[in-house]
């Protein structure tokens, strides 16, 4: 085991977008900066590489973004989907600071592209990256280079010493070896701990087992515990994880934006008996995708079935995944393995239970809905009745955890007396000090960008 | 390389049509995102307009080692291979020169030798290259070398055009088309910083420049041709022609940009990745840049030599490697440019029929 001091004056731990804007932020004030990034070098970026946009407070068109959106709009934005449960005051700084962060990343080489084509709502919200989060991720590598940084890839980080109020080395591996370093200023930037199965199980139960991880298979918290098991103080619900409803035939890691379904408004939805379980049509799909995520694990085997008619094909978004296709319901049901009995008896009482279907429209709370069945569907309820049949399956895909680091307006991480002298932290690691719960699309993305110059900053003032 | 590369390309797609974050690069993403299935000739197209930038696969968070292991570029390229090979007349021609680029070296030996001995054993008729062979022994070699690649190419436009299921041409579909191929828009890389192509994710123009080097030296070398025809036919005024003429304004800088062109084409071909590429036809790919160094390099020594014991040998040489080049256009990569265009028109009346 190899001991030393570093060449470096600050180590990043990570390598997505917030440890990246970190990196870059400290080297350009003159620091010699590495990254220990876990992942091999083809999965670097952590969740940034399925990212797709930014969510950015402008006055005036910007970028790509048109009209406005400001600083009070946006918060009311957040509230809503938080349910009340953010830090006000870091929650409106990062709004605020999101403006000036457009023109940087452009700086730093991030390209923008209009709102993608069913994403018109988000045009004047949230700037798409060109390319997607991998491109932006590239980008960043490719000025981080450029401005001398250093990085590791294949190098987890496996301890932090913490000496009471100060980080006295850090050690990871890399080639087989185990190295410690002890820089001048240390950046946590290694998201949650979502892929790390048993500790969901631990935290949520066993039914997490049956969870599909959307993102990177190296966020494993293994940093987030240590410094935790050390004292380094927590925030955000430890038993909780943003969750949403995905194709059920998607990968267990990495599947990505392409597994998400549309489907639910326009489906009957049955668990593995059979039977409906919750209203279909409560709402459009952005705001119920994440309620459908715990519904889903709440039922036997964690898993759901979405079933349709090709009326309803049309009217979604393409699933990455063909559904299944059958001419009769029977067949349907037989194909996906369901009992054929109790589905055509939910379907049919659902069938019956459907009245005037004139007013359907597939865009508005139509107010379609049925009469005398439990749970109703209230919005788009129409029979399930022209052939051919299609099914998806349903299973809870696990975008985030809640539980981080507890940090302050300057990112820095404190223990339960004050502030940890060289420790700083960005990105999902520390999201809870923000997001109590829910989340607001591309909103993360602009936590860790704030969040991860504010802790480049930071760390270079504390060096110099 | 891939066993059925259109199935592959329609799974591919269809990953591509449920993510879309790279729409904004260049004109496959729109045009692919507005089917939910795609039809065989619907994956032509697409592959058609792709000009290999490659930017969708550095950006794609979904490449191998990922179990969906996406290569678009590389899967689009075997697709559109396959395209041009399916719709050449005669069929079996495109399948050898594309696939084969020994076999362009042995048509351009061969019509070398052919030219030799035309200079060797037939009278001229003239002054300079005339005098060694004659301008009707020319035109009995050349024209019919012109007109039956020309025949052929429209056969398979128009088979292409078929399995596409285009419509009725408009004249801004086409002045569409020519504007995109005349600024190579789709090698922009949509933000404008170019393509990833020689050196993994980093962006450069060289790709773009190199080609419209290659692209506007040709054209300018073909109309030093065209206004030689028109000056010895309309004008009654035969070759050879000085410096200051016409002809040669055109000629000379065309023929240097494309020397230039197509070494350079070959360099960054050598230093991209042949994976997303279609590797069955990257010998005759190399064969079909070289054929052209040669055409654009002879041509220049031919006239830079006019005078010497050298002029015989490189003019059979010259004359030599344009007859190969023109018999064959139609089944070597120099297609590429009327699919490419064939696309582009199509891709115009698409966004026209969406407006």
């Amino acid at each position: 085991m190899a001991s030393r001091k570093t060449d470096h004056d600050v180590v990043v731990v990570g390598g997505g977008n917030a440890a990246l804007c970190a990196a870059m932020t400290a080297a350009e004030s003159g620091m010699k900066v590495l990254i220990l990034e876990s992942a091999p070098q083809s999965y670097r970026g952590g969740n940034s590489r399925h990212t797709r946009n930014f969510r950015c407070m402008h006055d005036g068109p910007l970028s790509v973004l048109v009209e406005s959106y400001d600083e009070d709009e946006y918060f009311a934005d957040l509230i809503k989907v938080t349910d009340g449960r953010t830090d006000e005051d870091l929650a409106r700084m990062v709004i605020r600071r999101s403006e000036e962060c457009l023109p940087w990343m452009e700086a730093h080489g991030v390209r923008f592209q209009p709102s993608l084509s069913g994403t018109l709502s988000l045009a004047r919200t949230n700037a798409f990256f060109m390319g997607g989060g991998k491109a932006l991720v590239n980008a960043y590598y490719r000025t981080a280079a450029a401005l001398g940084v250093d990085v590791l890839y294949d190098a987890p980080v496996r301890h932090i010493q913490l000496d009471r109020r100060k980080v006295a080395s850090v050690r990871y591996d890399h080639d087989g070896v185990s190295h410690t370093v002890q820089p001048r200023a240390v950046i946590v930037a290694s998201g949650g701990f979502q892929a790390d199965i048993d500790w969901l199980a631990d935290a949520w139960g066993p039914a997490a087992r049956n969870f599909l991880i959307r993102g990177t298979p190296y966020n494993r918290g293994t940093v987030l515990r240590n410094l935790l098991d050390q004292g380094a103080q927590s925030v955000g619900d430890p038993t909780q994880c943003h969750a949403v409803a995905i194709d059920g035939r998607a990968p267990k890691f990495d599947g990505g934006i392409v597994t998400r379904l549309d489907c639910v408004p326009f489906s009957v939805v049955v668990n593995k008996n059979g039977d409906r379980f919750y209203d279909e049509g409560e709402d459009v799909w952005p705001k119920r995708y994440a309620i459908w995520g715990r519904l889903v694990a709440a039922q036997p085997d964690q898993i759901g079935y979405a079933i349709v008619d090709s009326r309803a094909i049309p009217l979604f978004m393409p699933s990455v995944f063909p559904p299944v296709r059958a001419n009769t319901l029977e067949e349907l049901a037989q194909k996906m393995e369901l009992p054929v009995d109790g589905v055509m008896k939910t379907i049919s009482r659902f069938n019956a239970a459907c009245g005037d279907t004139s007013a359907f429209h597939p865009t508005e709370l139509d107010g379609v809905r049925t009469q005398g069945i439990e749970p109703a569907k209230t919005n788009w309820a129409r029979p399930i009745s022209e052939p051919p049949f299609y099914g998806y399956t349903l299973r809870t895909g696990v975008t985030f955890t809640y539980l981080g680091l507890k940090v302050d307006e300057n990112a820095q991480c404190r223990t339960e007396d004050g502030l940890i002298e060289n420790l700083w932290a960005a990105g999902e690691t520390m999201a809870g000090s923000i997001l109590g719960q829910g989340y607001l699309a591309g909103y993360g993305m602009t936590i860790g960008t704030v969040f991860g110059r504010i802790a480049g900053q930071e760390a270079a003032n504390y060096v110099r | 390389m891939y066993a059925d590369p259109v199935e592959e390309a329609r799974r591919q797609a269809q990953i591509c049509n449920s993510c879309r974050y790279c729409e904004g690069y260049c004109a496959v993403f729109p045009s692919m995102h507005i089917n939910r299935f795609l039809a065989d000739g619907d994956l032509a197209q697409l592959a058609n307009l792709c000009h290999n930038c490659q930017n969708c696969y550095d950006a794609c968070q979904y490449t191998a080692p990922h179990e969906f292991a996406l290569n678009l570029p590389g899967v689009l390229a075997e697709v559109r291979q396959d395209s041009w090979e399916q719709t050449s007349f005669p069929a079996a021609m495109g399948t050898a020169f594309h696939r084969h680029g020994t076999l362009i070296g042995l048509v351009s030996v061969l019509a070398m030798a052919l030219l030799f001995w035309a200079a060797r054993s037939l009278p001229g008729d003239g002054e300079g290259f005339y005098a060694v062979i004659g301008h009707n022994a020319m035109i009995a070699i050349f024209l019919p070398a012109f007109l039956f690649p020309l025949l052929a190419l429209f056969i398979g436009i128009s088979r292409y055009w078929e399995l596409v299921g285009a419509q009725a041409i408009r004249l801004s579909d086409i002045t569409a088309a020519f504007g995109s191929a005349a600024t190579m828009r789709n090698l922009a890389g949509g933000h404008g910083d170019g393509c990833n192509y020689e050196d993994g994710d980093r962006f450069s123009h060289k790709r773009r420049y190199l080609h419209q080097l290659v692209m506007y030296g040709f054209l300018l070398c073909f109309a030093a041709t065209a206004s030689g025809t028109i000056l010895h036919y309309v004008f009654d005024l035969p070759a050879p022609y000085g410096l200051f003429s016409i002809p040669k304004a055109l000629g000379i800088p065309g023929g240097l940009m494309l020397c230039v062109g197509t070494l350079g084409l070959m360099w960054i071909k050598a230093e991209g990745r042949p994976n997303l590429q279609d590797p069955r036809v990257r010998g005759g790919e190399f064969g079909f840049i070289l054929l052209l160094f040669v055409v654009s390099l002879t041509g220049l020594l031919l006239y830079a030599l006019r005078d010497s014991a050298a002029l015989e040998l490189l003019l059979a040489l010259h004359l030599g490697s344009v007859l190969a080049f023109f018999l064959l256009t139609p089944y070597s990569k120099m297609a590429h440019g009327f699919y490419r265009l064939a696309a582009l028109v199509r891709d115009a009346q698409r966004r026209r029929s969406s407006r």
